[in-house]
């Protein structure tokens, strides 16, 4: 059967490669495409160039330390990967974390999506041919970046949140700091619509390619943006509230499009929605403790727990088996981007091969999440 | 004839007022020539217009990507010419884990660069797995298993700062490679 596949079987046809080393897979995505001239006949994802086997790490390390191993899964989302290690663990334990540490993680994962999209957008704009979105918005990540830096010490894997809390205060200036940077993004938001949102060679390359329907979105379990591009109703944040988003007001960003253009949108949206989060929560951050006291070896009692958060790409969902030991039994990451992966062949099917590039920027992969 | 030293000859040309170019410079009395070894002028040129590979697998490529962002900007010392194919690049920086199904591929890209060709290993799965050094089944433990590495940069993942050191360093070292006068 797969022998049979790789025959080439029509005149005209022929397969090519794209990846593992190719800067428009953002990583080490291997794509084997099958053409009839440049029109896309099928496409078919080789994983495992990156497979670290965090899973398996995880049944080693202790609940404090497994959280760590995730920050290298979906870098981009670091915070938020942690975040949800923490909830299974706190949900296990019955523990309530003090509102002041529920207030900073919001915060901090706000600020995690941010960057993710920012860094989507640079990356986008690099992979249709525009040089100079990169340069614009890494300008307001590394902003952000200063900010984590300030509090955490780290710029990129923050392992800032731990089982109970998070791991120390803010900073003093962390208030001024996250105020600033709101205003930034929020002054410079016109920059990114001239460049990118508003220009018609941009958004010929994006209007009516990649269409991925709602019954297919469903039916490949596609999350986060990409879903709601869709118009599926998939933010985890309103359907299943963690850490206190029940009490915070802002719309999911739905779109009905289902294209690349549409997909776009709903991040651009996405990026309004975070800065309004942050600046409804970064004047009321309770005062108290920021940690509510652990036990120095975190044994979870026999079960298993599932805790689902909401990433910058989709749902993530860690589910842990627990013997009653000090390390989990069994560690599954229910990761949102190999849903997303997916649903690629589908979308590209009958496409052309320039526009397999736009749909693989569109749908944001990054290949660590997706091997683990 | 006793051999003057270049480190010599610059300072007597600094004293002068002279070019800063290296080896040795001789003025003849009608003036215009210039003589200098022909390691040293190579090595001038090729470790000015260093041209790495892009090849980020995970974490670490993010901090490359930041360091040629406008804040750390690695153009200012002329690593900016960053290519998608290894025909056309001298400089593999490896940011991000290696795993064993990717090591032949890593190993075709290194021999399908054309010489003389250098590698930075970048971030602390590069140098022995780092993170991922115990109880993992898939992870290259080191990519000097593989390769030749020429510089290391510790870290997980390192700073752009250290990126920037370690392409500086880099070109240190390519000044003082001997390619047709043989080292004693």
């Amino acid at each position: 059967m797969l022998l049979e596949q790789n025959h080439i079987t029509k005149e005209g046809e022929f397969v090519i490669n794209m990846g593992p080393q190719h800067p428009a897979t953002h990583g080490v995505l291997h794509l084997k495409v099958w053409l009839d001239g440049e029109t896309i006949k099928k496409v078919e994802p080789h994983l495992g160039y990156i497979h670290r086997s965090i899973e398996k790490m995880c049944e080693r390390l202790s609940y404090r330390q497994f959280i760590f191993t995730t920050s290298r899964m979906d870098y981009l989302s670091a915070h938020i990967n942690n975040q949800a290690c923490a909830l299974v663990v706190e949900k296990a334990l019955q523990l309530e974390v003090p509102p002041r540490a529920k207030a900073i993680r919001i915060i901090m994962a706000e600020l995690t999506r941010l960057a993710s999209h920012q860094l989507w957008w640079a990356c986008m704009g690099l992979d249709l041919g525009a040089v100079t979105p990169f340069f614009y918005a890494f300008r307001e990540r590394e902003a952000i970046n200063e900010i984590w830096e300030e509090t955490c010490g780290a710029r990129l894997t923050q392992n800032y949140i731990v089982p109970g809390g998070v791991m120390m205060d803010t900073h003093p200036n962390f208030r001024k700091r996250v105020k600033d940077v709101m205003k930034q993004i929020k002054d410079k938001a016109h920059e990114y619509e001239e460049l990118l949102t508003g220009n018609v060679i941009f958004q010929e390359r994006l209007k009516g390619v990649g269409y991925l329907s709602r019954e297919d979105a469903i039916s490949y379990g596609c999350t986060g943006p990409t879903a709601r591009a869709s118009g599926i109703n998939s933010d985890i944040r309103k359907l299943f509230p963690y850490d206190g988003y029940e009490q915070i007001k802002f719309d999911e960003v739905l779109n009905s499009g289902g294209d690349c253009w549409a997909r776009y949108l709903v991040r651009i949206e996405e990026m309004k929605q975070s800065v309004s989060i942050i600046e409804q929560l970064i004047d009321i951050i309770p005062e108290g403790d920021f940690q509510v006291k652990t036990k120095n070896v975190i044994k979870l009692p026999k079960g298993d727990f599932y805790q689902r958060v909401e990433t910058a790409r989709g749902e993530l969902g860690v589910y842990i088996v627990s013997d009653g030991a000090a390390s989990p039994y069994r560690c599954k990451f229910r990761s949102p981007n190999l849903s997303n992966l997916s649903a690629i062949p589908k979308i590209a099917e009958g496409a052309k091969i320039g526009d397999l590039v736009a749909i693989m920027a569109t749908v944001d992969l990054v290949i660590p999440d997706i091997d683990r | 004839m006793e051999e003057r030293s270049v480190k010599m000859d610059i300072k007597k040309r600094e004293e002068k007022g002279g070019l800063s170019f290296p080896g040795q410079l001789q003025e003849t009395p009608d003036g215009g020539f210039l003589v200098t070894k022909l390691d040293e002028a190579i090595n001038w040129a090729r470790s000015n217009s260093l041209w790495p590979l892009i090849f980020g697998t995970s974490c670490c490529a993010i901090e490359m990507m930041s360091a040629a962002g406008a804040k750390y900007d690695w153009s200012r010392f002329g690593f900016e010419v960053a290519r998608a194919s290894p025909r056309q690049a001298d400089l593999l920086i490896v940011s991000g884990t290696i795993v064993m199904k990717m090591a032949p591929v890593l190993k075709r890209l290194y021999d399908q660069m054309p010489d003389p060709k250098y590698v930075i290993a970048m971030g602390a799965c590069t140098i022995s797995g780092g993170p991922f050094f115990y109880n993992s089944y898939s992870v290259v433990k080191g990519v000097d298993h593989i390769i030749p590495v020429d510089v290391y940069i510790p870290g997980c993942p390192p700073r752009p700062e250290a990126l920037l050191h370690a392409m500086i360093t880099m070109q240190e070292k390519i000044k003082h490679e001997a390619y047709f006068r043989k080292t004693k």
